[in-house]
């Protein structure tokens, strides 16, 4: 081995069983034996948005072929569960008083195919008296009429609430130049892993529960599920299978999984339940949601002085993980890249009838980037400026200690005109403005516009440290437990990169354990970009305590100094400096050790705190002027993650990211019916980016390591997300800003982007 | 009702329901479960497979309409442990991350390079525009075609 493994292109080891066999997702497993005799879960779920429930007669369905037990809260008397984000609201795991939007468990129907079960749930006869659905955030905010009557009203957190006053409104712009105001929506999207929510559950002979789960984080589900089956978590293993994806919508356990072990029980059969995806579209946890008022202000000159923001979010009808993001997310990164002496941010998170809302790919970091790029780019717009130099005169100057905005955040280390530089010369900003120019002077109906979006992100503020353990076994092989919980990451291949850098041992030779709450009891999973700043890092630490502990045992059997052994990682062998012929390797130390427990470490690894990723992206589309029609041409981004351990898979994060991203700017939206009826309910309907829609991807390189963790890396899952979706945006509206287009909220579908211009003209 | 439908080589002669779908066949009778579901409208492609060489979504059709067809599903591509170069191009290229939709992605584009043996970039994103895909942004995959294309 030449030199170091890490910062290479090396190819994933998981990916031959992926392209040849297919992953092991939780719906394949055909031949686990504690799954034999399985039946099938089917939920019953709510077909309106907001009603009192009067009665559910289940004893049609009960009768239906292959049906086992049709069951109702009632049934397996359910008590009401508060939510971890505000305990005064309450919902049993299936709707017994109210069903509070459509999709909501009502009943769960058992029995021996799936198909019996759906045809059996259409069965089952739920008598309900209607009340207002409140599908508008400000019309619930506003509205006596409450969706959960313990929390007194429908605002379900509130900035205020922790101490920090309400903004104050015009006056805070009295000494402002030029003030400029904008309302925007970011709207809500729905994450769409390929695989949607999946689980199996059985009881052991043992007596133990062993749920299989798609999920980014098992050990988070390990006391819910306990919780919900009334048993102690020494009582259940949670274990996770290949994961199709998350995007941050598979971290918390739903109601669906937590109850199957209650069914199984039930039952006396091991029971499995995966929904479908037009169940998926309205049961797995949606994204952003957030409505935005902005006020901007400052000097001719183009100096921001003042930002105002209140940002409301829609929680949907449950006080999920969606509720929080304002507050804790969004409201912290509300200054960006930005110099900006004076900020008030406010944030209001409202229940409504639709979809509870959850973390999703940035989670947060995109609304707060959205509103203060958009915000930047009207300030540039009323001064008739170029929005690169106005955001150049804004930006905090290069520091490499951290730095704390007046929003009270503390960020790491930040180069921000860098990477504002690099983005513009690589996607050749200055020639994109000539034949933009061009286009405006031959008056075409193809008018090319150009984005810039300069963003800040907080990564592994989920967490702070993770576990970590190394074992080496007696043919030299290495298994890795891990606390992270990969769903496309690559983290086999990352993790055996550290390892390998740390003991010599090739990766091929290296196995990954995750997931699974008997063999790694302490894990944090994966979401927030955490995974190689904590999970990674905490695999390279422990790998290296590792050597450590080998030395020492090398030492005995060499009868030498530990101080004058050595590992020779060419060879994965341990020899006293100098006398390399006589050796000992991982194989002959964990011989050695076996009596001793094993050549073994684990460890629980802190970090110093968050990072915080930033970089620059520039966005191209061509827009129809006669049809509105958006097409997104070319996309540059120059994302600093700080120290890179794998290019190839930063890339394939970055274009990942990215695609999210312009799906929410050009393209997705869940949509209700002022009834609350989802009118984007399957994948038909919903306008998933396919690639059709999308350019290839310029990636810029830039490092800026962080001293936060041992090997400087900070988070990249998100920063695509983040950068590309006001970058996509801003081009939009710049396309057409020359007829007089100032905003166009998302996505900028043909329709939005035709009335702009007949608006405007 | 019985169907005779060879997969991957092998001949079968199977009872099934009617209205079981080529896809449940495939995973559930047979237990290739490479081939997956990802949506309920044959929207995303995850369930491509070929059906006498040529790309299906193996939700549209019944197993009863493959009666007497030659399947291929993403267990049948290498041959004697040796990967079909679509699926080498893939791993070379990073063309995947949670690999859900990958078994159609890669069924499709062997099937859109069969079709148009040398495409532009536009061809391969248009000729891919029925299978979904969350993680790449689609960036690797279309790299990984072009790439397959070329070492033909």
């Amino acid at each position: 081995m030449g030199g170091s493994i890490l910062g290479n292109r090396v190819l994933r080891k998981e990916d031959p069983k992926f392209l040849t066999t297919g992953g092991v997702y939780v719906d394949d497993m055909l031949d686990e034996p504690l799954l034999v005799g399985s039946v099938h879960v089917t939920y019953v779920r709510s077909s309106v948005a907001h009603a009192i429930i009067n009665s559910i007669d289940t004893s049609d369905a009960a009768q239906m072929p292959g049906v086992l037990a049709v069951l109702t809260g009632a049934d397996l008397g359910l008590q009401p569960v508060p939510s971890s984000f505000n305990p005064m609201a309450t919902r049993t795991l299936l709707a017994m008083d109210k069903v509070r939007y459509v999709g909501e468990p009502v009943a769960a129907i058992v029995s021996e195919t799936r198909e019996q079960g759906e045809d059996a749930s259409e069965m089952v006869i739920v008598d309900y008296d209607f009340l207002e659905p409140l599908i508008d955030l400000e019309q619930s905010m506003a509205s006596s009429n409450l969706i959960y009557e313990s929390c007194g009203s429908n605002v379900v957190f509130d900035t205020t609430v922790l101490g920090i006053p309400e903004n104050t409104g015009d006056a805070y712009f009295a000494d402002c130049e030029v003030v400029v105001k904008g309302r925007f929506i970011n709207q809500r999207v729905a994450p769409c892993p390929l695989e949607v929510r999946g689980s199996a559950a059985a009881w052991g002979s043992d007596g133990r529960l062993v749920q299989w789960l798609s999920t980014q984080h098992a050990q988070g589900a390990h006391a819910p599920i306990a919780a919900t089956n009334g048993v102690d978590v020494a009582q259940v293993r949670v274990m996770t299978p290949d994961v199709g994806g998350g995007f941050g919508a598979k971290i918390g356990a739903y109601p669906e999984e937590l109850l199957l072990g209650v069914i199984a029980k039930r039952i006396g059969r091991p029971v499995r339940w995966r929904e479908t995806r037009s169940e998926s579209m309205v049961a797995l946890g949606h994204g952003r949601a957030q409505l935005q008022y902005i006020t901007i202000g400052g000097t001719k000159q183009g100096k921001v002085t003042h930002y105002q923001l209140h940002a409301i979010q829609d929680s949907g009808a449950w006080v999920d993980m969606g509720t929080i993001l304002a507050p804790f997310m969004t409201r912290p990164m509300s200054s960006g890249v930005y110099d900006i002496p004076n900020i008030e941010c406010r944030t209001t998170s409202v229940v409504t009838n639709t979809t509870p809302t959850v973390a999703y790919r940035g989670a947060g970091r995109p609304e707060a980037t959205a509103a203060i790029e958009r915000a930047m780019d009207l300030f540039a717009a009323e001064l008739g400026m170029d929005p690169a130099e106005v955001r150049r005169i804004n930006l905090i100057p290069k520091f490499l200690e951290p730095h704390t905005t007046v929003v009270g955040q503390t960020y790491d280390v930040g180069d921000y005109e860098e990477s504002l530089d690099k983005v513009l010369a690589a996607a050749d900003y200055k020639g994109w403005r000539a034949k933009q120019a061009e286009r405006r002077t031959s008056n075409s109906s193809k008018q090319i516009g150009i984005g810039i979006s300069v963003y800040v992100e907080i990564t592994g503020g989920v967490g702070n440290g993770e576990s970590a353990k190394v074992e080496v076994l007696e043919d030299g092989r290495a298994i890795v437990y891990t606390g992270t919980s990969p769903h496309g990451q690559g983290h086999d291949t990352s993790w055996s990169m550290l390892t390998s850098e740390q003991t010599g041992i090739p990766i091929d030779r290296i196995e990954l354990v995750w997931g699974d709450t008997d063999r790694v009891p302490i894990g944090t999973g994966t979401m927030g970009s955490r995974s190689l700043q904590q999970g990674g890092n905490a695999v390279f630490a422990v790998a290296g305590q590792l050597v450590d502990k080998a030395k020492s045992v090398a030492a005995r059997l060499l009868e030498a100094n530990e101080a004058d052994i050595v590992l020779d990682k060419d060879r994965g062998a341990f020899h006293v400096a100098g006398t390399p012929a006589v050796s000992k390797t991982w194989a002959d130390l964990a011989v050695a050790e076996k009596q001793s427990g094993g050549l073994v470490h684990s460890d629980v690894i802190g970090v110093a705190g968050a990072t915080f990723p930033f970089g620059a992206h520039v966005a191209i589309v061509e827009v129809d002027t006669e049809t509105g029609k958006v097409r997104h041409i070319a996309h540059t981004a120059c994302d600093d993650a700080g120290k890179v351990l794998n290019p190839m898979l930063l890339e394939g994060q970055i274009h990942g990211g990215v695609a999210q991203g312009a799906a929410q700017a050009l393209l997705e939206e869940v949509c209700y019916d002022p009834d609350g009826n989802p009118i984007t309910s399957n994948l038909a309907d919903y306008a998933f980016i396919s690639a059709a829609e999308l350019p290839s991807v310029t990636v810029v390189h830039m490092e800026t390591p962080t001293p936060v963790n041992l090997i400087g890396a900070k988070g990249i899952g998100e920063s695509g997300t983040i950068g590309a979706t006001p970058a996509l945006q801003s081009a939009v509206v710049d396309a057409v800003s020359h007829l007089g287009v100032r905003h166009i909220d998302m996505p900028t579908t043909a329709e939005r982007v035709w009335s702009a211009i007949q608006q405007a003209r | 009702m019985k169907v005779s439908i060879t997969v991957n080589g092998t001949a079968y002669e199977n009872d099934v329901e009617p209205r079981t779908l080529l896809v449940q066949y495939v995973r559930e009778t047979l237990g290739l479960t490479g081939t997956n579901i990802g949506c309920d409208t044959s929207s995303c492609g995850a369930c491509s497979l070929h059906v006498d060489g040529e790309s299906v979504k193996s939700c549209t059709m019944l197993a009863a309409q493959a009666d007497g067809c030659s399947v291929t599903t993403i267990e049948g591509l290498a041959q004697g442990g040796e990967m079909h170069p679509m699926q080498k191009a893939f791993m070379e290229n990073h063309g995947l991350q949670c690999g859900y939709c990958t078994p159609g992605m890669v069924m499709a584009s062997i099937s859109l390079l069969k079709e148009n043996p040398n495409p532009t970039e536009e061809e391969v994103r248009i000729g891919l525009e029925g299978n979904l895909c969350r993680c790449t942004g689609y960036h690797n995959i279309v790299k990984s075609v072009l790439a397959a294309a070329k070492a033909q």
